[in-house]
């Protein structure tokens, strides 16, 4: 800390961003906003959906214009106009989703737009060769090569493709948005140190975005947390708590983060029961799931957790093994046969796997329970020969809403998350799997998600909650099941703690994340 | 997403919560569109409004009409279909081959051809769905193969003719009232736009085509059977084609050349129409309007002594005009 | 074991390379040499046969590789028709069977054809309406003022400028040979420009693109220049192997459809982003030897249509089923 102090005595702030305003019609997005990024420092920056980070961001590399205010850079005033002059000047961002070609080469993607050119034309050998030297110094060049393709690469690899990419530009701040959200633990302790050496050798400034406080206390040196537009206070990390942080994000306080575990009486009987599932991904599977009860999933990525939610929805169903659904044995081979079993799927990825987003809430909600229906029945009012009531579904799940004729897409994460969950509703499912059910939700928002969970199990629905965030699990399960390769490794009680879950995840043994590394 | 739209947008919050003006911001462009150009054909001949000249037109209108609405189906599930033209050539010369100028067997022939039609569909959607292959070029295929296939059964030469019972549906009229005659075409088109407008809007399975076409992976993952979707949407596409060439072949005699490019001219409809190529979106009435407005402008082209082929050049630059028009009225209200 | 995996993959990689569509040439080349051996007249193998498939697919050829482009970049061409036409009948118009006005008439055409491109580009990228729907539009423009002006052939090339479509260089015609560069000139910009490297770019993900400093539009319009010029190529060689232009040589040889169909059978994405010229021509030749197959084996024409959809459907399955692309 006091390292970091001196630091910053002798430093001037490589990045300055002072009084911005940034008005949309009808909106202040931005109010006077101010930040300040030293060299070599990790800045988190946090704040609920719409609080104006990317807004932030946006701004600071040109994407957007401000109304009023100004950015330094360095000591010196700049003006972008498109994100391409920031990256420029050293600034580059990486944004939440993804922005490579998955048909083109590490190195085509790394040098996409400045091809390097020898007598008019796009010297390969070079462009692999400096790939291939900025891979090397990430010490990535074992498991990356400039000349493979994209598609073939994970997640992780892709985001380190990303990094190269930045770097490939000498920048000098490097902003993060929500870089770790497709990432499992240990690609995210990979990043880490990748991060934490860059700032610490190169002097690279990073504006770190998330959602999981417990990464921004994990990586940064100071906090700034924004809500409706403007700063609520810039701490360093040292000094604050995560209660504090998520006080001034919402400006309240969340006392209660969870709602209370499921008692002995809450839980009836068994409503899904897998017998030595099996298929490619998973292996050996036994498991019982109670009406009334939450059980947790937990794994590492690729630990086959989603791979055991597709399993039971018959989306890549198992191939032996049995599935007795109330006690029945039943055969899952489609999400339409899951569906007649009473089966719910909340995927991971809303808006791939979820949302209809050009049609009405009420279409939406309405999707699973037509799918039921067949093609070749009618719509019918609201409540008419068994139609759902969607209104009453939606005040059930507090979706709100200016109307339920709404496109979607117009809704915030959380509203849209609980739009789905209706739509499981109305098929008539109670036994509904949620795979990462607040993944890139507000954390005020969340609280209702996890509210909404519990009353459905108190009114005898059977929950199987599969999330990578361990206090999420924690404080949610009634059970915990952990996976490893592929299997369902242990089961814990309700109180384990993480160093528990994390031992049985990575294989019963501690020393597994060291192995990892690369 | 929830940023607001892009810095140069106007506002248009207030429209947001507004359904009733939302739906007239996305569709009313083809209908004001219809609306200029019927009074314009209207000014160059004066009696274009009366009844017997009014009906006149729409019973030419309406295979164009029944192509459109019957192509939506295939663009709302993000498919093309360009199997049409060859669908319409193939009851023209096939309704000759099997009738063989025999009355008494066109109602058996139209069975026929309407059996034929679906078969065609099923398979446009199945290879679409089970090999994966865009449909632009699965029903560019099936429009070689059905073209040469009935080419090959007549025998490249068109033989015989249409029995007049077959082709009363195209050019006869139902019944009179007073002067005005009702023309058979239209009850056809009245009976099929109010099947398409129930099937789009009232039945599950245009739901399902809607939901296929905005995002095929949350429709399966929600129980949606994909397949069993997209192949009913070709059956209905081309059962539209099987119809349009019925009413086709009443006035149009029996030509090598009969429906070549009429499934251009559907989808430039669906699009006037304000359907959005890629799926999801779309309206029956919509793009009936979008054709029959593009027939409206045949007549007033035709009216101006235009001569053939300038039509086709305005035709084109007038599809560009709404084209542009429709896409910046949809995108001031999307990014609302 | 994640050691070894990279290099496993850059050979994959190193392999593709070889479009997969030279298999199906292949394949299709030995089953047409087998049939038409036992069922034809006349030899497949005789340098004769082999010229003819390569002379019957320069038209369509050159317009194919212009029309990758335009499918790589994630757009499509359906204008190349009416823009063979408009070349033919120009070219011959303004010849009048007078080689001195040959250099006139090649800087019409070819004029004319950038400025088609510009005109499709230009809606394509500002008034951004779909390609179908704009270069149908432009299509259905140039036919309108084509067919406004000319009923029938019109006018005639000098004996001279046939000399592209009959005669040659030794045994390969200049046709042929014009073909070959029109590809290996499509090939090589792809590969080595980096205008070619932004048109994958701007047809595998258009914003990806534009946030890497890619100026998008300037790809689409140089995309849509690039195709017209070689629907112009197309024309110029169509109307020296006919002596003179009429306005439905290009309908007639439907080469909007077909070149579209070639690019694809090519194992070119029709989405955009992946696919390259040498697929193409691979496309092109499997029409072509196919075509011959059938003239040696007397199959009518109509027949001839049936075959084709079927060989296009199934050349294009064989790619589409392995791969988990989701389609519509």
């Amino acid at each position: 800390m006091n390292a970091l102090v001196n630091m910053r005595n002798e430093q001037k702030p490589i990045v300055r961003m002072l009084g911005i305003t940034k008005r949309f019609p009808g909106v202040v997005a931005l109010n006077r906003v101010s930040l300040e990024v030293y060299p070599g420092e990790i800045h988190g920056l946090v704040g609920e959906n719409g609080a104006g980070k990317s807004t932030l961001m946006k701004v600071l590399v040109g994407a957007y214009q401000p109304d009023e205010g100004e950015i330094y850079l360095d000591g010196e005033k700049v003006n972008f106009s498109h994100p391409r002059e920031a990256q420029e000047k050293g600034l580059s961002i990486i944004y939440q989703e993804f922005n490579l070609l998955p048909d083109r080469t590490v190195a085509e993607n790394v040098f996409l737009g400045r091809e390097p050119l020898h007598r008019g034309l796009v010297d390969y050998r070079q462009m692999n060769a400096q790939t291939m030297a900025l891979l090397r110094q990430l010490d990535v060049h074992h498991i990356i090569h400039p000349e493979m393709y994209i598609r073939d690469l994970s997640v992780a690899q892709q985001q380190m493709v990303e990094i190269v990419r930045a770097l490939s530009l000498d920048s000098r701040v490097l902003v993060m948005d929500e870089p770790t959200s497709a990432l499992s633990e240990t690609e995210v302790e990979i990043l880490f140190n990748l991060i934490r050496n860059l700032t610490l050798e190169r002097g690279l400034a990073v504006i770190y975005i998330s959602h999981r406080l417990r990464e921004i206390f994990d990586l940064t040196q100071r906090i700034t947390v924004l809500k409706d537009g403007s700063v609520v206070a810039t701490l360093p990390t040292a000094d604050v708590t995560t209660g504090d942080v998520v006080r001034m994000m919402v400006g309240r306080e969340l006392n209660e983060y969870y709602p209370p575990k499921a008692t002995p009486s809450d839980v009836k009987e068994v409503a899904l029961r897998v017998i030595n599932g099996a298929n490619e991904r998973l292996n050996k599977i036994n498991f019982v799931l109670r009406r009334g009860e939450i059980v947790g999933v937990a794994g590492l990525q690729g630990s086959g957790r989603t791979a055991l939610a597709k399993a039971l929805f018959g989306v890549e169903p198992f191939t032996s093994g049995k599935v007795e659904v109330d006690g029945k044995e039943v055969r899952l081979d489609s999400p339409i046969d899951a569906i007649r079993c009473g089966i719910g799927f909340l995927t991971e990825d809303r808006k791939r796997e979820g949302i209809l987003p050009s049609q009405s809430i009420r279409d939406n909600v309405l999707l699973a329970f037509r799918a039921l229906r067949g093609v070749l029945s009618i719509n019918y009012r609201d409540g008419v020969r068994g139609t759902p009531n969607v209104t009453e579904l939606g005040r059930r799940v507090d979706l709100r809403a200016p109307s339920y004729e709404t496109q979607i897409r117009y809704l915030s994460g959380g509203n849209q998350q609980k739009a789905i969950l209706a739509r499981w509703l109305a098929s008539g499912a109670n036994i509904l799997i949620f795979d990462e059910p607040t993944r890139g939700i507000d954390v005020s928002a969340k609280a209702g998600i996890h509210n909404l969970l519990r009353d459905l199990a108190k009114s005898g629905a059977a929950i199987l909650m599969i999330s990578s965030e361990l206090p999420e699990i924690i404080g949610m399960s009634d059970r915990i099941l952990v996976m490893h390769e592929g299997r369902l490794v242990t089961e814990l009680p309700a109180g384990a703690s993480e160093t528990e879950i994390m031992l049985a995840a990575t294989g019963g043994r501690e020393t597994h994340f060291e192995e990892e590394k690369i | 997403m929830a940023e607001p739209g892009s810095k140069t947008r106007p506002s248009k919050s207030g429209f947001q919560n507004n359904v009733l003006i939302k739906t007239v911001v996305n569709t009313a462009p083809i209908y004001i569109v219809l609306i200029v150009l019927l009074l314009l054909v209207r000014v160059v001949n004066p009696n274009f409004f009366d009844p017997n000249v009014f009906l006149g037109f729409l019973k030419r209108s309406a295979p164009v009409m029944i192509l459109a609405a019957g192509q939506l189906f295939v663009i709302a599930t993000g498919g093309f279909d360009l199997s049409m033209g060859a669908i319409i050539l193939m009851v023209v010369l096939g309704g000759a081959l099997l009738t063989n100028n025999d009355p008494n067997r066109t109602w058996w022939s139209i069975l026929t051809l309407l059996g034929l039609g679906s078969i065609i569909g099923f398979l446009n959607g199945a290879i679409t769905s089970f090999l994966r292959i865009p449909s632009f070029i699965t029903t560019l295929g099936m429009q070689l193969v059905v073209r040469g296939a009935i080419l090959l059964a007549s025998g490249g030469a068109p033989s015989g003719y249409l029995p007049d019972n077959f082709r009363v549906f195209g050019r006869g009229n139902i019944l009179g009232v007073g002067e005005v005659q009702i023309p058979w075409a239209l009850i056809v088109l009245v009976i099929v736009a109010a099947g398409d407008i129930f099937l789009m809007q009232r039945s599950n399975l245009g739901k399902q085509i809607l939901a296929v076409g905005d995002n095929p992976r949350a429709a399966a993952l929600s129980g949606v059977r994909v397949p069993q979707v997209r192949i009913l949407a070709f059956i209905l596409s081309a059962i539209a084609a099987v119809i349009a060439g019925i009413l086709y072949g009443g006035f149009s005699g029996t030509s090598r050349d009969a429906g070549q490019g009429y499934e251009l001219q559907a989808i430039a409809a669906v699009v006037l129409g304000g359907a959005r190529l890629g799926g999801g979106q779309g309206s029956v009435p919509a793009v009936m309007a979008g054709a029959l407005s593009l027939q409206a402008l045949f007549t007033l082209l035709n009216l101006l002594g235009l001569p053939k082929p300038l039509r086709d050049a305005v035709e084109g630059l007038i599809i560009i005009g709404a084209a542009t028009y429709s896409a910046f009225r949809s995108r001031q209200s999307d990014n609302s | 074991m994640r050691k070894t995996k990279p290099s496993v993959k850059v050979n994959l990689a190193r392999l593709r390379i070889i479009p997969p569509a030279y298999a199906i040439l292949l394949g299709i080349f030995l089953v047409a040499w087998l049939i038409v051996e036992l069922f034809g007249t006349g030899s497949f193998t005789n340098p004769d046969t082999l010229t003819n498939i390569l002379v019957r697919s320069v038209a369509l050829g050159i317009v194919a590789v212009g029309q990758t482009f335009a499918i790589l970049s994630g757009s499509l061409d359906l204008s190349v028709a009416y823009l063979i036409s408009v070349t033919a009948v120009m070219s011959s118009f303004i010849m009048q069977g007078n080689s001195q006005l040959v250099p006139l008439a090649l800087m019409v055409v070819l004029c004319i054809g950038i400025l088609v491109g510009l005109i499709n580009g230009f809606i394509i990228t500002r008034l951004k309406i779909h390609p179908f729907i704009a270069t149908l539009s432009t299509s259905l423009m140039m036919k309108g003022l084509l067919d406004t002006g000319f009923q029938n052939f019109a006018g005639s090339v000098p004996k001279s400028f046939q000399a592209l479509a009959y005669d040659g260089w030794g045994p390969i015609p200049y046709s042929v040979l014009l073909f070959l560069a029109v590809a290996v000139v499509g090939e090589f910009i792809l590969r080595r420009t980096r205008f070619g490297s932004h048109v994958y770019a701007v047809g595998g993900n258009r914003e990806v693109a534009r946030l890497s400093g890619i100026r998008t539009t300037r790809i689409l319009m140089g995309v849509h220049v690039l195709v017209s010029l070689t629907a112009v190529l197309s024309g110029i060689f169509i109307v020296s192997r006919l002596g003179s232009g009429a306005p439905w040589v290009g309908p007639d040889g439907a080469y909007d459809l077909e070149s579209i169909a070639a690019v694809v059978v090519g194992g070119t994405a029709l989405s955009g982003g992946r696919g390259n010229v040498a697929g193409t021509v691979a496309g092109v030749l499997i029409f072509g030897v196919l075509d011959t197959m059938f003239n040696l084996l007397g199959v009518g024409a109509f027949l001839k249509l049936v075959l084709r959809g079927v060989i296009i459907i199934v050349a294009v399955a064989s790619y589409a089923i392995r791969s988990k692309h989701e389609v519509a």
